[in-house]
């Protein structure tokens, strides 16, 4: 059967193949190049070895914004799956209209996040504004507008995960514990929260990844303002591409720097995932 | 489940949840009230409602949509979010079905490659890749499609792989015996049981794509503006944003995702959550 699959191999391979190779492959080899470059189009580079890694660090430009990328992922983290969590459990207790509920909750994951960036730069301004100030008057504001921001966009997404999770444990299980008396807070630490362990690493990881991307909201929302001192990373790439003539490279090597911390997530999401895989096995 | 203690403890988990999703609605809602008020006042007073001084009517709507030519964005949006969808589902469900079935060295590269560019940021290969569109001509609404194509072919390949595993070889086997080719054994029975997978794909894909700023931005943002790139458009240079045509184009870009949601809700929360789990 192989053999009759390959005499096909053109037909099946190569549209999506082709697409990859020319949208991903090929500007991913030569943007790991081009960090060791000195270019202004892709074309007319001179090598010059780690320059653009050292000039990186000519500024505090990069380390502020992993500085408060990390501030903003952490905090974000914890608030939403808090509240993910808390949500889920509401809603899997019973009560009446859970599902129009879910759908409300759910709802602004799929509003884009330059919009997202716009709805809350009205509502925060106008919170602002009897002090005379607006989003970008400080950076403290930006910071914690972008947390808000977040939060909303993703409490549903991670809600929805969480729900799967709770809905998953056996109601033996939670029958089992509780005819041996098993109060509320014990019920939720000995059955539930173990028994969801894979969502809570799922969620967990979703949201430090998405954290470390985020960058239509802090576009639209900040744009960095005021004085680079709300920018992200992903941000803080973009502006050094495209703001900044003669950076080309250091751009390049900062999306070099900042696509090894992303796999870094990613790898130790996949180790986790392995290690539970091997203790239920 | 009567007892009036359960009863109530219900009540006052149900007020509390109503008043959450109200602060869940809110923002939107605000948005929506803001969109028919006179520019003048919505950074003054976001929070009200419109009275006889700051109703704009239609006004906001008609000047938003004059100024990002809403019209080209929504259809420039609409076609490649639809041929983007369409492309992907079928590139990668055939790409998906060789991978799994015919193994050596190429196909397990291929694979690997597809999985590991599903953790690189975009920001790695913005600017390389934008040259090279530029130079292949890719810079159109028809170009682009073959950038989302490779961009998505990652998670496509990899959700349709990863249920074509599942399905037994046996039906493919007879189909093959009997003298179907590798296209007609696909087509015919393959592709129909790829349902499900085929529906996340489109959607995980759908809203990808629709809501994607960057890509279009820096590849054909000039010439044609998805509905995103028109908005942040209306933010200009340095002057100050023209909060009344902003809030009217916010709710016009919000209708389309709002409908499509209700229309499609269960397929697309089962599909996030098939995208995240296996993502």
């Amino acid at each position: 059967m192989q053999k009759s699959i390959q005499k096909y191999a053109a037909l099946f391979v190569l549209p999506a193949l082709t697409c990859f190779v020319i949208a991903f492959l090929v500007p991913m080899i030569m943007g790991v190049v081009l960090s060791f470059f000195r270019f202004t189009t892709v074309l007319d580079g001179h090598f010059i070895g780690m320059e653009n890694y050292r000039r990186i660090f000519i500024d505090r430009e990069f380390t502020n914004a992993l500085i408060f990328n990390i501030r903003f992922t952490l905090i974000s983290v914890v608030t939403i799956n808090l509240g993910a969590f808390a949500l889920a459990l509401l809603l899997t207790a019973g009560i009446k209209g859970t599902n129009v509920f879910r759908t409300i909750f759910f709802m602004p994951n799929l509003i884009g996040g330059i919009v997202l960036g716009w709805i809350w730069n009205l509502i925060i301004n106008g919170v602002l504004y009897s002090k005379g100030m607006t989003v970008v008057s400080d950076p403290k504001y930006g910071f914690w507008g972008l947390v808000v921001l977040m939060n909303w966009q993703n409490i549903g997404y991670m809600m929805v995960i969480y729900i799967a999770g709770i809905q998953n444990i056996p109601v033996e299980l939670i029958e089992a514990a509780k005819i041996d008396g098993a109060g509320q807070g014990t019920l939720l630490k000995s059955v539930i929260i173990p028994s969801i362990a894979p969502s809570i690493t799922i969620c967990t990881f979703l949201t430090l990844t998405s954290g470390f991307r985020l960058f239509d909201q802090n576009l639209a929302l900040t744009a960095g303002d005021p004085g680079k001192q709300t920018e992200m990373l992903a941000l803080n790439i973009f502006n050094t591409f495209y703001g900044r003539t003669g950076f080309e490279g250091v751009g390049q090597a900062k999306a070099v720097l900042f696509t090894i911390l992303v796999a870094l997530i990613a790898l130790t999401q996949l180790a986790f995932s392995r290690k539970r895989e091997e203790e239920a096995a | 489940m009567s007892t009036p203690k359960k009863r109530s403890h219900q009540i006052i988990l149900f007020v509390l949840l109503a008043i959450l999703a109200l602060f869940f609605l809110a923002p939107m809602l605000i948005v929506f009230m803001n969109s028919f008020k006179s520019k003048f006042f919505i950074s003054s007073e976001p929070f009200k409602f419109p009275n006889a001084d700051t109703f704009t009517g239609r006004e906001n709507y008609i000047e938003g949509a004059r100024k990002i030519k809403f019209a080209n964005a929504f259809g420039y949006s609409l076609f490649i979010t639809v041929f983007s969808v369409i492309g992907i589902s079928l590139a990668t469900s055939m790409l998906g079905w060789y991978l799994t079935r015919v193994k050596t060295w190429f196909t397990t590269t291929v694979y690997y490659l597809l999985v590991f560019s599903m953790i690189v940021p975009f920001q790695m290969v913005m600017f390389t890749m934008s040259k090279t569109a530029n130079m292949l001509h890719l810079d159109n609404p028809i170009g682009i499609l073959v950038l989302y194509i490779g961009f998505g072919a990652g998670l496509g390949t990899f959700m349709f792989s990863g249920f074509i595993k599942t399905i037994p070889l046996s039906l493919e086997e007879a189909a093959m015996i009997d003298g179907a080719t590798a296209p007609q054994t696909f087509f015919m029975i393959v592709y129909p049981m790829l349902k499900s997978t085929a529906i996340t794909v489109a959607i995980l894909n759908a809203m990808w794509v629709w809501n994607d700023y960057l890509l279009p931005y820096l590849t054909i943002g000039i010439e044609y503006k998805t509905i995103p790139v028109a908005i942040q458009y209306l933010r200009g240079g340095y002057g100050a944003v023209d909060m009344g045509a902003m809030m009217a184009m916010l709710v016009l870009a919000m209708i389309p995702i709002i409908i499509f949601y209700l229309a499609m809700q269960k397929h697309i929360i089962q599909g996030v959550i098939a995208g995240a789990v296996k993502g």
